[in-house]
């Protein structure tokens, strides 16, 4: 084979992660532990992704069984990672990824001390995903200081100590918009309103109720139309919209506020995987893949929200270790062979499932999000007579669901529904 | 008079539709909750509701221009305001690591979560 960038300082390992947030600072400490030669690059100059500046409670409940705030989940997997000596370089950003053979992956980086090249036999992929911003959800007007998604107002905030403005509307019910609508009015931001173009929240319940604890006006089923300001926000034009999410004529009125926020959710950012040719599910934006978390490009895993949009953060770093064990077997087996693969496919009132396909060798999670609020419903595998009472399904929610390989074994795919019962 | 205060229950993930019926600040009725401690955190949001406060504090010399804090325990929700006014005159130096003491208010512990 002929050698790409023949000027380019060359380093070898057993596997490249990808992003050093919880998915990849999970995965490359699993391989370490499993005797991968294992190296981390991270385009920020610190590690953690975006967990350092999510300053409130409420992760890791479930993988660490206690209730820390971002930056401190974040420092205890830095704390292990430096512990096992994984090698790691933050400020190096990926340019790009290329697929030569099944065990020879190609990724190309820059970094302060000079552009690299890296030969690895596995690439576990978990940079995270990126945020929809005002000109994706139909916002027009005048070009203005004062818009920002959420998570640059984040990390505005919480990193440099800057608040973003004093009047703050905010677009985007989703836990992100809310989580911030509380820590704009802890430090003294009027926060005029939240904007929600669904008839409910999509925020987890613990975050909706910041809006009463801070007295903060919800609009269900409306919408930012416009934007008005010289240089900077002064007024945004707000418009309801009926059952079919249509803006209803009439119904249209102004806020004043000198700063927009925008929480219209995440995308996957897959971009690079494209590029190789990673088959992309469009119901999560995120890659195909199977139950190690194995893309359709043979030995690129992928982990944690370039995965599929999560909720918690315990469920990304439980991916980004199941993609380093993934990434073990596919070295040492030269593959991940199976004898079958079980499709999995979404039912009624269900918007998305990952993984795909599965071997039914091994125990499985799926991970489901739903289309529409339920009450009183079963989820169905009719296939395998799975069923599962839930009181309560809301798309804000993920579902989270154990499947035993026995359960599964003999299923040639599987349909999961979400039904009343 | 009676009020009647309306929740989506937080404790775990079902998220009951809690009511609490109140009289002259006391509990008549809780109804709608499907465990003890749905019912127990229901009637405390009614009597005395109590949160964890976070912010960032500016550090001099640190990695990044902020170390971020909480609250070692939950407070009364309506003493935030003055909780928020206390940390805003409050600036410390690096080194700082996570656990650390940086200041105490009215008995409690502002704690760092991130190093610097």
């Amino acid at each position: 084979m002929m050698k790409p960038f023949p000027e380019v300082p060359m380093l070898s390992y057993d596997v490249v992660v990808i992003g050093g947030g919880p998915a990849g600072m999970a995965s490359a400490i699993k391989a370490k532990e499993l005797g991968l030669k294992v190296l981390l690059l991270d385009e920020n100059d610190y590690l953690g992704g975006i967990l350092p500046q999510c300053i409130h409670p409420g992760f890791g409940i479930h993988y660490f069984r206690e209730e820390l705030t971002g930056p401190e989940f974040a420092a205890r997997l830095a704390k292990r990672l430096v512990e096992l000596g994984v090698e790691y370089r933050t400020s190096a950003r990926v340019l790009e990824i290329r697929n030569y053979s099944d065990l020879e992956k190609f990724v190309l980086f820059t970094s302060p001390s000079g552009i690299y090249g890296v030969w690895a036999k596995a690439v576990i992929y978990a940079a995270g995903a990126r945020e929809r911003h005002a000109f994706e959800i139909g916002i027009v007007g005048d070009r203005v200081s004062g818009i920002y998604t959420a998570g640059e107002a984040q990390t505005l905030m919480d990193i440099y100590g800057v608040l973003p403005g004093k009047e703050i509307v905010i677009v985007g019910s989703g836990d992100v918009g809310l989580i911030m609508a509380r820590r704009f009015a802890l430090e003294g931001a009027k926060v005029k309103a939240v904007i929600e173009l669904m008839p409910y929240p999509g925020g987890l319940a613990r975050n909706v109720m910041i809006l009463r604890d801070f007295n903060i006006p919800l609009y269900l089923s409306h919408k930012v139309v416009e934007v008005r300001g010289k240089g900077r926000v002064e007024r945004v034009k707000v418009v309801r919209v009926d059952e079919n999410l249509k803006e209803i004529p009439g119904s249209e009125f102004w806020i004043e506020a000198d700063t927009l926020v925008i929480s219209a959710g995440l995308v996957p950012a897959v971009k690079k995987l494209k590029k190789i040719g990673v088959e992309i599910d469009p119901a999560t934006a995120g890659p195909v893949v199977n139950d190690r978390l194995e893309t359709s490009v043979p030995g690129i895993f992928v982990a944690g929200n370039s995965l599929v949009i999560n909720d918690l953060v315990d469920y990304v770093a439980e991916q980004g270790e199941l993609a380093a064990e993934g990434a073990k077997e596919f070295i040492e087996n030269g593959g991940i062979e199976s004898r079958k693969w079980i499709k999995v496919e979404t039912g009624e009132n269900v918007r998305l499932v990952v993984p795909h396909y599965l071997s039914g060798e091994r125990d499985v999670h799926l991970y489901l999000r739903v289309s529409k609020p339920m009450e009183d419903v079963e989820l169905r595998i009719p296939e395998i007579g799975k069923r599962l009472k839930l009181p309560v399904v809301k798309p804000a929610e993920m579902i989270r669901l154990k499947l035993k390989a026995e359960e599964i074994r003999n299923a040639e795919k599987l349909t999961v529904e979400v039904v009343r019962p | 008079m009676k009020e009647i205060y309306r929740f989506t229950c937080i404790v775990c993930p079902l998220g009951c539709s809690i009511e609490v019926e109140v009289e002259d600040g006391k509990v008549l009725e809780v109804r709608g909750h499907t465990c003890p401690r749905g019912e127990e955190w229901a009637v405390q949001e009614v009597i005395s509701p109590k949160r964890v406060v976070m912010t960032v504090i500016p550090v001099e010399n640190g990695a990044l221009p902020t170390v971020s804090v909480k609250t070692a325990e939950p407070i009364p929700k309506e003493k935030i305001p003055e909780l928020m006014r206390f940390l805003a005159e409050i600036k410390i130096k690096a080194p700082v690591n996570i656990g650390d003491v940086v200041a105490e208010w009215d008995g409690v512990k502002i704690v760092a979560t991130r190093g610097a």
